[in-house]
C-alpha cells in the first residue's frame, strides 16, 4: 500500500494537494474508506499530535495538517455515510458569553474536524441558552467551551448550569479550554474534561465518547 | 536606537506601569465590555488607573488603547467607526495623568485574528495598525508599544505600520508555549523574535503577559543577547486561579519585586507588570531599584 503511506505523510506535512489526490485515487481504486481513515488518516493526525507534544510542531503546522485532514475527510465522508459509518461524534463549540476571542476555539474546531468529528461552531460571545438550544436541536453529544479572559471563565459554569436546568446535561460531555483554564477549574465547575492544547482536545473527546 | 529612548535609558531600569484591564474591572468594567470604550464613556475611571501608576512611581505609563484597532473591533461597528477617537482620548487621558512625572507609551495589542487561518489579510492588518498608530501619534504619544503578540508575522506588520509615525517603537511577544514555555504560540524563539522585530524597525524588544515572573529571567537574557539592547519586561502576577468562584492572581507585590534585581542582571531596561499587577507592585519595584 505504498500510495497510502503517501497520504499519511501528506497529512503530517500539511500538504493538502497531495493528501487530496492520494485519497481520490485510493477511493477510485476501490479501497475501503474505513480502512483509509483508520489505518492512515487517524494515525497521521496522532503523529501530528505527538510532534506537537515534543515541540517539533507548533500552531502553524497543526493548522496545515488539520486542513489536509479535513480535505481528505470531505472526500471520504460521502462513502462512509453511504456505507453506514457514522461520524465520531457531533460537537457544539463556542467561546463563552462576554468573550470575543476566537483563535483558540477555531484551532480546536479545526483539529476536531480533522479528528473526524462533526463540528457546529456557534462563534464567539455565545450565551448559555444558545449552547442549550444547539444541544437540543442539533443532537450534539459534546459541548466544547473556550474562554481567554479570566473574567469570562465563570460563564463556563453558568453554561453547565443551564445545561443541567434544561435537562440535557447528561446527554453531553462538556470540554473546556483556554489560556486561564486549568484541570482544577474544570473539575470545580463540573466539566467532563480539560485539555491544555488542541490535539489534546481531540484525544479527550474520543476518550469521553468511548466512555 | 531612537534618540529619545537612548536618553531615557541613561537611568535604568525604567519603571513601567502595571495592568490596566484588571484594574478597570475593579472599577466596574463588565465581562465582555471593551475596556478601550471607557476612554469615551468613563474617562474619569481610566484617568484614575493612569494616575494611580504615576503616583506609584512609574516613569512610563501606557494607554487604555490595547484593543482599539479596527480588525479587533470589527464585530462592534459603533466602536470600530470611532477607533481614531478612542485612541486619541486614550493618549490624552494618560498624558493628563502623567504630567511631567512620566512619559506616555501608547499601547497597540493584537488583532485577535490569525493571519494564516485566512480570517484577516496582511493588508487589512497593516491598515488597521497604521490607523491606530497615527491616531496615537497625533494625540502626542511619546512612543508606541506593540504588545502581547503571539504571531511574529502580525507583530512585524504592526512594527512596520507603527514605524511610519517616526515614534520610537517597542515590540514585545508572549512566550508561553512549548515544553520550556519559551516559544510563542506559533513556535518562534526569543532569538527569532528579536531578529525579526528589530529588522522590521523596532527600537526595543521584550516580553509581556504569559506566565509568572520567574519564567521571564531566561527569556529576558536571551532577548538581551539576541538584540544587544535593554529589554522590555512586563510579566503577569502569576497565572490566575479561582478562589470561591472569583479569579485571583497569587503573586504578591513583594514576591514579584524580588525577581527585579535578577531581571536587571539579565538585561531588562524597562520593568513593569501585566495582568493582575497593581500600583502596589510598582511601589515595590520602585523600592527595589532606587
Amino acid at each position: 500500500m505504498e500510495d497510502l503511506k503517501k497520504l499519511s505523510d501528506a497529512i503530517i506535512n500539511g500538504d493538502v494537494q497531495t493528501a487530496r489526490s492520494v485519497t481520490e485515487s485510493a477511493l477510485n481504486a476501490g479501497i475501503d474508506p474505513v480502512k483509509i481513515v483508520h489505518d492512515y488518516m487517524v494515525p497521521a493526525m496522532n503523529e501530528v499530535g505527538r510532534r506537537f507534544d515534543c515541540n517539533e510542531y507548533f500552531v502553524p503546522e497543526l493548522l496545515l495538517s488539520a486542513r489536509a485532514m479535513k480535505a481528505c475527510l470531505e472526500l471520504v465522508k460521502p462513502k462512509l455515510v453511504s456505507g453506514g459509518v457514522k461520524a465520531q461524534g457531533r460537537v457544539v463549540i463556542g467561546t463563552v458569553k462576554g468573550d470575543l476571542h476566537d483563535i483558540g476555539k477555531n484551532l480546536v474546531a479545526a483539529m476536531l474536524e480533522g479528528g473526524g468529528f462533526e463540528v457546529i461552531d456557534l462563534g464567539v460571545n455565545v450565551a448559555p441558552e444558545k449552547f442549550v438550544d444547539a444541544v437540543k436541536n442539533m443532537d450534539a453529544n459534546i459541548v466544547a467551551m473556550s474562554a481567554l479572559l479570566t473574567t469570562t471563565m465563570p460563564a463556563m459554569k453558568t453554561t453547565i448550569d443551564a445545561l443541567k436546568n434544561s435537562g440535557v446535561r447528561d446527554k453531553v460531555k462538556v470540554l473546556v479550554g483556554g489560556a486561564p483554564i486549568t484541570q482544577k477549574f474544570a473539575e470545580e465547575i463540573g466539566a467532563d474534561g480539560y485539555s491544555e492544547n488542541a490535539p489534546g482536545a481531540v484525544a479527550l473527546a474520543r476518550k469521553l465518547i468511548a466512555a | 536606537m531612537h534618540k529619545f529612548l537612548e536618553n531615557l535609558l541613561k537611568n535604568t531600569p525604567v519603571v513601567l506601569d502595571g495592568a490596566w484591564g484588571t484594574q478597570l474591572q475593579l472599577k466596574g468594567l463588565q465581562p465582555g465590555e471593551v475596556p478601550d470604550s471607557w476612554n469615551l464613556t468613563n474617562p474619569n475611571k481610566v484617568f484614575e488607573v493612569a494616575e494611580s501608576y504615576v503616583r506609584a512611581g512609574s516613569k512610563v505609563i501606557l494607554t487604555n488603547t490595547f484593543g482599539a484597532n479596527r480588525v479587533r473591533l470589527s464585530d462592534l461597528p459603533e466602536l470600530a467607526n470611532n477607533v481614531s477617537e478612542i485612541n486619541k482620548r486614550g493618549v490624552q487621558i494618560s498624558k493628563s495623568a502623567a504630567g511631567n512625572a512620566a512619559y506616555v507609551f501608547a499601547s497597540i495589542g493584537p488583532s485577535g485574528k490569525l493571519l494564516m487561518s485566512g480570517d484577516v489579510t496582511e493588508e487589512e492588518l497593516f491598515n488597521a495598525f497604521l490607523e491606530q498608530a497615527q491616531a496615537l501619534a497625533e494625540a502626542g504619544a511619546d512612543a508606541l508599544v506593540i504588545e502581547t503578540m503571539s504571531d511574529i508575522e502580525e507583530a512585524v506588520i504592526a512594527v512596520k505600520a507603527a514605524k511610519l509615525t517616526n515614534l520610537p517603537i517597542v515590540a514585545c511577544m508572549v512566550f508561553d508555549c512549548g515544553k520550556e514555555k519559551d516559544r510563542t504560540m506559533m513556535g518562534n524563539t526569543p532569538e527569532e523574535a528579536a531578529e525579526r522585530l528589530i529588522s522590521a524597525g523596532a527600537d526595543i524588544v521584550g516580553s509581556n503577559c504569559g506566565q509568572g515572573i520567574e519564567t521571564f529571567l531566561k527569556i529576558c537574557e536571551r532577548l538581551y543577547k539576541a538584540s544587544s539592547r535593554p529589554v522590555w519586561i512586563k510579566p503577569n502576577a502569576g497565572l490566575p486561579v479561582m478562589i470561591d468562584g472569583r479569579v485571583c492572581y497569587k503573586t504578591t507585590p513583594e514576591e514579584f519585586a524580588s525577581y527585579v534585581p535578577a531581571l536587571i542582571s539579565a538585561g531588562a531596561g524597562f520593568i513593569g507588570g501585566c495582568c493582575g499587577t497593581t500600583p502596589d507592585f510598582i511601589v515595590q519595584i520602585v523600592k527595589t531599584v532606587y
